[in-house]
């Protein structure tokens, strides 16, 4: 990307703005994220509490960008590398978003968690929550560096965490095999668990879009999935989970 | 960058694509003053492509080079080979004046001449000996008219002055005008850039229906533009080739830093 300024020079105002918004959403959703998990572990309501608060600032930054983009594509024309960086911003603020909702989420769900029994200490929440936002800080760390190779490394990664959510989700199921009464309690640490695993989705759409914003170049080729929980279902009898339509049982 | 990127060399030549005029390391002297640098560029059959590029980058002088405009200008001298349907135009048996007749051009400022609006459309058949009869004359008078999209507006007045019409009518008539002699292609030197808004569209949807039955290469400063109505758009820079590729390439993902440069408004 060029980093040479533009004869007009309002317009390289104007993108580095937009930038800093990015960045400071960027941050917000990361220490959401980060407190969210910290509150889930912690059993700690009041901390799940300032979570949610914090993300109706993310969803305000969102719409200001959302703004921002809209006029500049109306005003700047931009063209290339510029155009390339506006619509990859709008994109990249929506996914921030939603990061910031999942977040949310999850401190909302520790707010009902604390309400009943815990079930036995969840290793599984933490490991995930970890991963993710390893990926979540890679991935601002290649908007702030204009790195493409960092790109292509979270999107490499996603696949980790599919693989830790696929365990966390047979986990939970037996949980929920074993005593009918950690149902409530075990359904919504799934829930967290999806919600962390969409993070790592986000994270991975991020990634993406930012490889064509500073390269020009899409990533076209199917990234790795590994994310089998829509497939995966309990044998009532041995009480072993198997993959629907895999012929090696349980193992994904 | 710290990745390969695996996109093929946009050369924009396609060569499954037919040219209808090829230019090869075409260097153009202004006597001691080398303004084109060595071009290599095809023009592709009923494609409209744009060359854009700063004042002095030889887009102009390039255009002109295409039906020997540059001939009139003293010390003007090309070398290298431009050919219209695989004939160079530089050959010794062309005549300059057919050659015009069939690569046909429209200036930056609309030029009508001093005539009726009939007259400046006529003149070009007649002087080629494209109509056998009055008749024929008003049937190619009608048919330029109404492909240049100014029938409607003119043909109760036909015998006005060209002069009398608004900028943008004018524009359309000298359209309409190198349209009667049937050329095959249509040189356009920053046509819109002497209109307002509105007869600019006119003109640039003109210039999408004009595709179909010819060759276009149109000159302007309006990247906008060269994005609204080319099919490829070439980038010159201090009398270089730079960069020549399908439009909507050029500009989201252009290979060259100076076309990123120039097309994004930053310092080349």
């Amino acid at each position: 990307m060029p980093t040479n300024d533009h004869i007009v020079k309002s317009f390289d105002v104007e993108l580095d703005d937009l930038s800093a918004k990015l960045v400071q959403m960027g941050g917000m959703v990361e220490a959401e994220l980060q407190e969210a998990i910290a509150a889930f572990q912690q059993r700690n309501t009041r901390r799940a509490e300032q979570v949610i608060a914090a993300d109706v600032k993310v969803d305000q930054l969102y719409e200001a960008v959302d703004q921002q983009v809209v006029r500049m594509l109306a005003l700047r024309q931009p063209m290339a590398s510029d155009l390339r960086r506006i619509v990859s911003s709008l994109r990249i603020s929506s996914d921030l978003e939603r990061v910031g909702d999942y977040a949310a989420n999850v401190a909302k769900r520790t707010i009902a968690l604390n309400q009943v029994q815990m079930i036995r200490p969840q290793s599984g929440i933490p490991a995930l929550g970890r991963l993710v936002q390893e990926l979540l800080k890679e991935i601002l760390d290649a908007m702030a560096d204009n790195d493409p190779a960092k790109c292509l490394d979270v999107r490499a990664r996603d696949e980790h965490v599919d693989e830790l959510y696929n365990s966390v989700f047979r986990e939970l199921l037996t949980y929920m095999m074993e005593d009918p009464r950690n149902i409530t309690a075990t359904t919504h640490i799934l829930f967290i668990a999806k919600n962390l695993e969409r993070i790592g989705d986000h994270a991975t759409n991020i990634a993406e879009t930012l490889h064509y914003a500073i390269t020009g170049v899409p990533l076209r080729e199917a990234r790795p999935k590994s994310d089998v929980t829509s497939l995966t279902l309990v044998d009532p009898g041995t009480g072993d989970t198997i993959v629907a339509g895999r012929a090696d049982g349980d193992k994904p | 960058m710290q990745i390969q990127t695996t996109l093929p060399q946009a050369t924009g030549n396609r060569p499954e694509a037919k040219a209808k005029m090829a230019a090869r390391n075409v260097r153009m002297y202004y006597g001691e003053k080398l303004a084109l640098k060595g071009i290599d560029l095809d023009v592709r059959d009923r494609e409209v492509t744009a060359l854009i590029g700063p004042s002095g980058c030889g887009k102009s002088t390039f255009l002109r080079c295409l039906n020997r405009m540059n001939d009139v200008i003293e010390g003007a001298r090309v070398e290298g080979q431009i050919t219209l349907d695989g004939k160079d135009i530089y050959d010794r048996s062309i005549d300059v004046v057919q050659l015009r007749a069939r690569v046909g051009m429209v200036f930056q400022k609309p030029n009508p001449f001093p005539k009726s609006i009939y007259e400046n459309v006529a003149y070009g058949p007649k002087i080629h000996g494209l109509a056998r009869s009055r008749d024929d004359l008003d049937k190619i008078v009608e048919s330029s008219l109404m492909k240049a999209g100014l029938w409607e507006e003119v043909k109760s007045r036909l015998q006005e002055s060209g002069t009398s019409l608004s900028g943008g009518q004018q524009q359309r008539l000298c359209i309409a005008r190198a349209i009667a002699v049937s050329p095959e292609v249509i040189l356009m030197d920053e046509p819109c850039s002497a209109l307002d808004p509105i007869a600019t569209a006119r003109i640039e949807e003109l210039i999408d229906e004009l595709r179909t039955n010819f060759t276009i290469v149109i000159v302007t400063h309006s990247m906008q533009q060269a994005a609204r109505v080319s099919q490829r758009t070439a980038f010159f820079h201090l009398g270089d080739l730079v960069e020549v590729g399908e439009t909507a390439q050029i500009f989201t993902n252009p290979r060259d830093d100076r076309t990123q440069g120039y097309i994004t408004g930053r310092f080349g």
